[in-house]
C-alpha cells in the first residue's frame, strides 16, 4: 500500500524506498534513530505523527525514500514498535509487505542498565548483548549480567540518545 | 578421564545434577589421586582483580597438590591493569600461558565475557554479585558429605541475598536438586534477587520468603549464613542502615533448632555468626572451608582433562 487516501494531503506517495505504517503514536523520531537515520544522509524522509488509526486510535508512519531496508534492520524496529509493518516499494508498488519480529539477539545496540555489567566497564572492548526472554510483553536479559530491560527501558534508552 | 574436560564454569547451573554428584565422588577421591601428581605439566592462573584468601589459596592448594603449578596477581596493584590494560588482554596473555584461568572480579558477567575470549576454560571465582559455582560446589558437597544427600532437606539461607554471589550461587544450585523447601531469610531490603527467584519457580523448588530466622528455625536442616555484602553497596548509607539486621547467636540455636542442624557459611564472616557456636556440633563451616580443596582438586581433575 501507499499511503491511505486520507493522508494523501499531507504526503504523497513514494517512488522508491520503504514505508513504516502502524508505528505507536509518538515514536516515529525513534524509529528513525534506531534505523540510524539523522536526516542528515540526504535522503528524502517523511514523518507523520498521531494521524488516526483503525488498529491503533493514533499512530505514526515513516517514509523512507531511495533505500529498501533490510529484514535486519526492520527487526530492529520491533524494539521500541512491535505493532509496526513494513512495505517496501518500487516504482510506486509495495513490492514486499513485512511484519516486524523482535531478533533473538540484540548486540551493540543497547546499553544495560546494570552499572557493574562488565559491558559497562570503561575502555573495554566488549559489545552488550540482549537475548529475547519474550516477545510480548517485551523482555530483553544481558548474557553477562542477567539484568531484564522491558520496552519501557528500550525506548527510553533511544529516547535519551543523540 | 575427567568428562567435564575443555569446560568453563561460569554460573552452576551450567551443571546437571549427575555432573556434581560424579564431581562430589572424585572429591572423595582426590588426595589418592593426587599421588601420582597427574597435573604435574599443567600450569593454573589465578587471575584475582578482587581480594580473596580462601578461594585463591584452595585453588592454589588444589594445583600444587595435583603436581601442577600457578601463575597470577591477587589484586589489581602491581599489574599492567593499574596502567590501564584492558580485562581482555589481561585474560589473552594469560590464555597464552597457562592450561586454564581462574578468575574474580568486580563486574558482573566477567568470567563469561573471559571464557569468550580464551581459548583455555575459565573457572569463575566470583564475578561480582553474581555467580560462585565453585564455592556452591564445596557447599553442596559439604551437605552431601554430612546428611549423605542433597535432596528432601529442608534449607534455611539467611542474609544479604541480594548482594552475596555465594548465596545465590547456593540456592542456584539448590534447584538442580530436590530440596523439600527453602527458606530464604532477610530484611527487605536485602531480598533474593526477582532473576533467583525465577529459576526457583521456573524449576518447582518450594520456597518461602521470610524475615525472621526465629520464626522458621526450628524446621531447618541447614542453615547457610552469609555476611552482608559492604563492597557491593552503591549507596554507604544504605549499608548502614542494614549492617547488623541479623544474627545467629548460640542461645538462639540451642534454643529452637533441631539437634541435627548444620550451619554454612562460606566465610569470610564478620558479626552476623556467633564465634560461641564454633565449639558446637552445628557448626560445619570449617569443614565446609576444609572440602574447598578436595572439591577444587576434582574440578581440576574434570576440566584439565586427567
Amino acid at each position: 500500500m501507499g499511503a491511505p487516501a486520507d493522508q494523501g494531503l499531507i504526503v504523497r506517495r513514494i517512488r522508491d524506498g520503504t514505508v513504516i505504517d502502524h508505528i505507536p503514536a509518538g515514536r516515529a523520531l525513534t524509529v528513525l534513530r534506531i534505523l540510524g537515520l539523522s536526516g542528515r544522509e540526504g535522503l528524502r524522509i517523511a514523518l507523520v505523527m498521531n494521524v488516526e488509526s483503525r488498529k491503533l486510535g493514533r499512530k505514526d508512519i515513516v517514509k523512507v525514500e531511495g533505500l529498501s531496508l533490510t529484514r535486519e534492520a526492520t527487526d530492529l524496529i520491533a524494539l521500541v514498535a512491535p505493532t509496526a509493518t513494513i512495505n517496501i516499494v518500487k516504482d510506486y508498488r509495495v513490492v514486499e509487505k513485512r511484519r516486524v519480529k523482535v531478533p533473538d539477539e540484540v548486540v551493540g545496540l543497547l546499553q544495560c542498565p546494570n552499572p557493574t555489567c562488565i559491558t559497562r566497564k570503561r575502555g573495554e572492548p566488549i559489545k552488550p548483548r540482549f537475548v529475547k526472554v519474550s516477545e510480548s510483553p517485551l523482555v530483553l536479559r544481558c548474557v553477562y549480567c542477567g539484568t531484564k530491560l522491558g520496552e519501557e527501558d528500550i525506548v527510553r534508552q533511544f529516547e535519551g540518545a543523540h | 578421564m575427567g568428562s567435564l574436560r575443555g569446560r568453563d564454569v561460569i554460573s552452576i547451573l551450567d551443571f546437571s545434577r549427575d555432573e556434581l554428584l560424579a564431581l562430589f565422588e572424585r572429591a572423595d577421591r582426590a588426595f589418592n589421586e593426587a599421588r601420582a601428581k597427574p597435573l604435574r605439566d599443567k600450569v593454573l592462573a589465578l587471575a584475582f582483580f578482587e581480594p580473596s584468601t580462601r578461594t585463591r589459596l584452595s585453588f592454589e592448594v588444589a594445583m600444587k597438590r595435583l603436581g601442577g603449578e600457578t601463575i597470577g596477581f591477587s589484586s589489581e596493584e602491581g599489574t599492567s591493569v593499574a596502567k590501564g590494560e584492558t580485562f581482555a588482554d589481561t585474560i589473552r596473555m594469560l590464555d597464552a600461558y597457562a592450561d586454564a584461568i581462574v578468575v574474580r572480579h568486580k563486574y558482573e558477567g566477567s568470567a563469561l565475557y573471559a571464557a569468550e575470549i580464551a581459548e583455555h576454560p575459565v573457572i569463575n571465582a566470583g564475578d561480582g554479585r553474581q555467580h560462585h559455582p565453585t564455592q556452591a560446589m564445596i557447599d553442596l558437597y559439604t551437605v552431601y558429605k554430612l546428611f549423605g544427600a542433597v535432596d528432601g532437606l529442608t534449607y534455611g539461607v539467611l542474609g544479604d541475598l541480594r548482594y552475596a554471589r555465594a548465596a545465590n550461587s547456593f540456592v542456584l544450585g539448590l534447584t538442580l536438586f530436590r530440596p523439600e523447601k527453602v527458606y530464604l531469610i532477610s530484611p527487605p531490603q536485602l531480598r533474593a534477587r526477582e532473576e533467583t527467584k525465577e529459576v526457583l519457580r521456573a524449576r518447582s523448588v518450594r520456597f518461602e520468603e521470610v524475615e525472621r530466622l526465629e520464626d522458621v528455625l526450628e524446621e531447618l536442616d541447614v542453615l547457610y549464613v552469609v555476611r552482608i555484602q559492604r563492597e557491593r553497596f552503591p549507596d554507604p548509607a544504605e549499608y548502614e542502615r542494614v549492617r547488623g539486621s541479623y544474627r545467629v547467636t548460640r542461645r538462639l540455636v540451642e534454643s529452637k533448632a533441631k539437634p541435627s542442624l548444620k550451619i554454612l557459611h562460606p566465610l569470610p564472616r564478620v558479626d552476623e555468626l556467633d564465634p560461641r557456636l564454633d565449639e558446637t556440633p552445628y557448626a560445619a563451616y570449617f569443614l565446609q572451608a576444609r572440602l574447598g580443596v578436595p572439591l577444587r582438586m576434582a574440578l581440576l581433575l574434570e576440566i584439565m582433562g586427567a
